[in-house]
């Protein structure tokens, strides 16, 4: 069994807690307990219905407000796969929200209301969307019990997003036609749209292939960690400890240190039974080499004929996530893998219009849920490919170094 | 061909070994908050993997409410004396009696709020920068909502609405002097993976989570165990049930449940068939709805 972990996005009125919450009870993921507490408050607060939004907003303020502030991870498995969602909140700091549930999804479902079509916020969710890469997005246009199951009303949307989705970096989409409230298509196939062929929402998430989303290609291996354990049974063991972001190692592999650009071969790839034949991404394994090279966290080991980007100048889309505005010429930390360093803003290029995807080159101030295209140059080269390539070596966040906040994230071009 | 692919519980694995590498790379004094229950003993387990063939390079932190079961002590020692790890313990009993908390009063009193004070000292006396812990986002509501690194400010607290943001897998454990961090590295586990995972790894647990007789009372629909400090209402009587426990704390907040469950694979097909929570039988947690939002912000695990 695996895991896919995907995250869902829609605006205030789409459905988007009752489609979770028609997952997750149809799935048996709903407990007693959970299902009893959310139907007692709903009841005292005087709701018809049982208000399955409570279960997802965690937080009093959340509770009180009828809101959600901040991305709720909710869980359910069915006997195919396990799922993680990162439900992301539709209005406020909606772009911080949904970049951060965005950044380790597999899949996007994306929900439309049918009678209202493709709204400014189906842009922006979809724009997002594609700009973390997510590999994969699933259309739903909701409450198609509210259009009479009318085939046309999903032929017409299914197209206008089509011609818009042309605009961004092709994805895998596909489009589901349900309603959340009733159950059509969602766990269960709909008798209402005879002219649907196509699958349920849970049979695509639980055959969507996933396991091509790792970059199997590209060997990069950032070092987290030096294992020496100073004990006589392993008096001599340098192990280095991370998490394999690409490719694929295995003994006997000719492979370079950077930034020291020292050549060595694998050893062994070891993990605490013993050793392994091979490591791939996502595996936290432990690497040995045959030479005994000067080596550290936030160093990489990379193959010799595949060596990723070494530069100090990083062209970036970033995602501002602070009150402050981006400074230009301002100071950062800022962290890629497990290197550390510190940069400067060299230039703000454009400032993206995530709702018209028009790039304003005139007002440059990005500022908190901004997105924009920047330069920054740092004190000594990080070891890049671009986030196209790989989502983890192509990935940085920027550290506001009087504060000690994660002001941005940047997805490097 | 070969797959490429992970299973579930690998890939949860080694998400969790990250992030327990980060904290070692990341933080100057970490320690590991210690319970004796399944998800400490897990996140111990998973610590001796991220660091192997060296030892976990930090200590197990013990915060001992004098109510814990025998046999919670008893495996405690014994787990950290197999997986080579240094144990810490703390005494709530010592902070009550330096008048840094105040015992609770009546027929629910427990001492499970009061750790936070022994942890906080602990915190404060061992200048740790870092805590780890157990807990799961899909234990509790509050839980959901957090990081895997979570900042802590000089107070101990917990600011939920003003979170900083975490992307990919990158964390930030940055931080001014005094203040901390709580970091989650199974965060993303279900109670599910965690049985799964204990069955797989086959990871030796306390007698308490297998089938066993005890003298039990009733109380709010709940088992609790008999112990001479449990204040018993007249209406309450004890009797000897064949129980097991879901979860284990102080004795004073946790339930038992009737189980005949007594292997690890008969007690994993118990928790798939089971349609509540395990947090349903834990009565700090009924305190009010956002009974643990509020612990957490004061400082709690």
């Amino acid at each position: 069994m695996d895991l896919l972990r995907f995250t869902t996005a829609g605006s205030v009125d789409d459905g988007k807690s009752t489609l979770i919450g028609r997952l997750l009870y149809d799935s048996k993921s709903i407990f007693e307990d959970q299902y009893e507490a959310v139907k007692a408050t709903s009841e005292k607060r005087g709701e018809e219905y049982v208000n399955l939004a409570l279960l997802t907003d965690g937080l009093r303020a959340e509770r009180e407000q009828g809101i959600t502030i901040d991305v709720a991870y909710r869980y359910f498995a069915t006997p195919k796969r396990k799922f993680i969602i990162a439900d992301t909140p539709g209005h406020i700091q909606y772009t911080r929200n949904m970049v951060t549930g965005a950044s380790t999804a597999n899949l996007a479902i994306i929900l439309i209301d049918a009678r209202k079509g493709i709204i400014e916020q189906t842009m922006r969710h979809t724009f997002i969307a594609s700009l973390l890469r997510i590999p994969h997005i699933v259309v739903c246009i909701n409450k198609m019990d509210l259009v009479e199951y009318r085939e046309e009303v999903f032929n017409t949307i299914k197209s206008e997003y089509e011609a818009f989705a042309s605009k961004l970096d092709a994805i895998d989409i596909q489009f589901v036609p349900i309603s959340a409230l009733l159950g059509d298509n969602v766990v269960d196939r709909s008798t209402n749209m005879n002219w649907y062929n196509g699958p349920t929402l849970l049979h695509v998430l639980e055959n969507v292939h996933i396991s091509s989303d790792h970059n199997h290609i590209d060997a990069r291996f950032p070092v987290q960690y030096v294992i020496r354990p100073m004990s006589t049974e392993h008096h001599d063991y340098r192990g280095f400890a991370g998490r394999v972001a690409g490719g694929i190692f295995r003994a006997g592999d000719k492979v370079t240190v950077l930034p020291s650009g020292f050549n060595s071969t694998v050893k062994s790839v070891d993990v605490f039974e013993g050793t392994i034949d091979d490591a791939f991404a996502p595996m936290s394994v432990t690497l040995t080499l045959n030479d005994e090279i000067d080596i550290s966290r936030g160093d990489m080991i990379v193959k010799d004929n595949n060596q990723p980007e070494s530069t100090q100048d990083i062209d970036l889309m970033v995602c501002w996530f602070n009150s402050r505005p981006l400074q230009l010429n301002g100071k950062y930390a800022i962290r890629h893998t497990t290197r550390d360093a510190r940069c400067v803003i060299k230039e703000v290029v454009y400032k993206m219009d995530i709702n018209t995807l028009h790039r304003n080159e005139e007002g440059k101030n990005i500022q908190m849920n901004d997105i924009g295209r920047i330069r920054l140059r740092t004190t000594v080269p990080l070891f890049i490919d671009s986030y196209k390539k790989n989502r983890i070596t192509g990935s940085i966040i920027l550290i506001d170094e009087a504060t000690n906040e994660t002001v941005g994230a940047g997805m490097i071009i | 061909m070969k797959s490429y692919a992970l299973s579930h519980l690998k890939e949860l694995e080694a998400e969790s070994i990250y992030v327990l590498r980060e904290v070692a790379a990341q933080f100057e004094r970490p320690a590991l908050l210690f319970s004796g229950g399944k998800d400490s003993i897990v996140v111990s387990h998973l610590a001796r993997k991220a660091f192997s063939p060296a030892k976990i390079p930090f200590p197990l932190l013990h915060i001992d409410t004098g109510h814990n079961f025998p046999e919670t002590l008893e495996y405690r020692d014994a787990w950290a004396e197999k997986i080579g790890a240094k144990v810490i313990v703390r005494y709530v009993q010592d902070s009550i009696d330096k008048g840094r908390a105040v015992e609770e009063k009546g027929y629910n009193a427990s001492r499970n709020a009061l750790q936070t004070v022994t942890l906080l000292d602990t915190i404060e006396e061992l200048k740790l920068d870092c805590a780890i812990g157990g807990a799961r986002r899909d234990e509790e509501k509050a839980r959901a909502k957090e990081r895997f690194f979570s900042h802590r400010d000089e107070f101990g607290q917990w600011d939920p609405k003003n979170q900083r943001p975490e992307l990919w897998n990158i964390f930030n454990g940055k931080k001014n002097m005094g203040e901390h961090f709580r970091v989650f590295p199974i965060s993303n586990w279900t109670e599910m993976d965690v049985w799964q995972y204990i069955l797989a790894e086959n990871i030796p647990l306390p007698s308490l989570y297998f089938s066993h007789k005890r003298k039990v009372f009733q109380r709010d629909g709940q088992w609790l165990a008999d112990f001479d400090f449990m204040m018993k209402r007249p209406t309450e009587v004890v009797e000897e049930r064949v129980i097991r426990f879901r979860t284990i704390g102080d004795i004073t907040c946790t339930g038992a449940v009737e189980s005949k469950a007594a292997t690890l694979e008969e007690v994993v097909q118990e928790v798939a068939a089971s349609r509540t929570t395990e947090r349903g039988t834990r009565a700090d947690d009924k305190r009010s709805e956002a009974a643990m939002e509020d612990r957490k912000k004061q400082g709690y695990f």
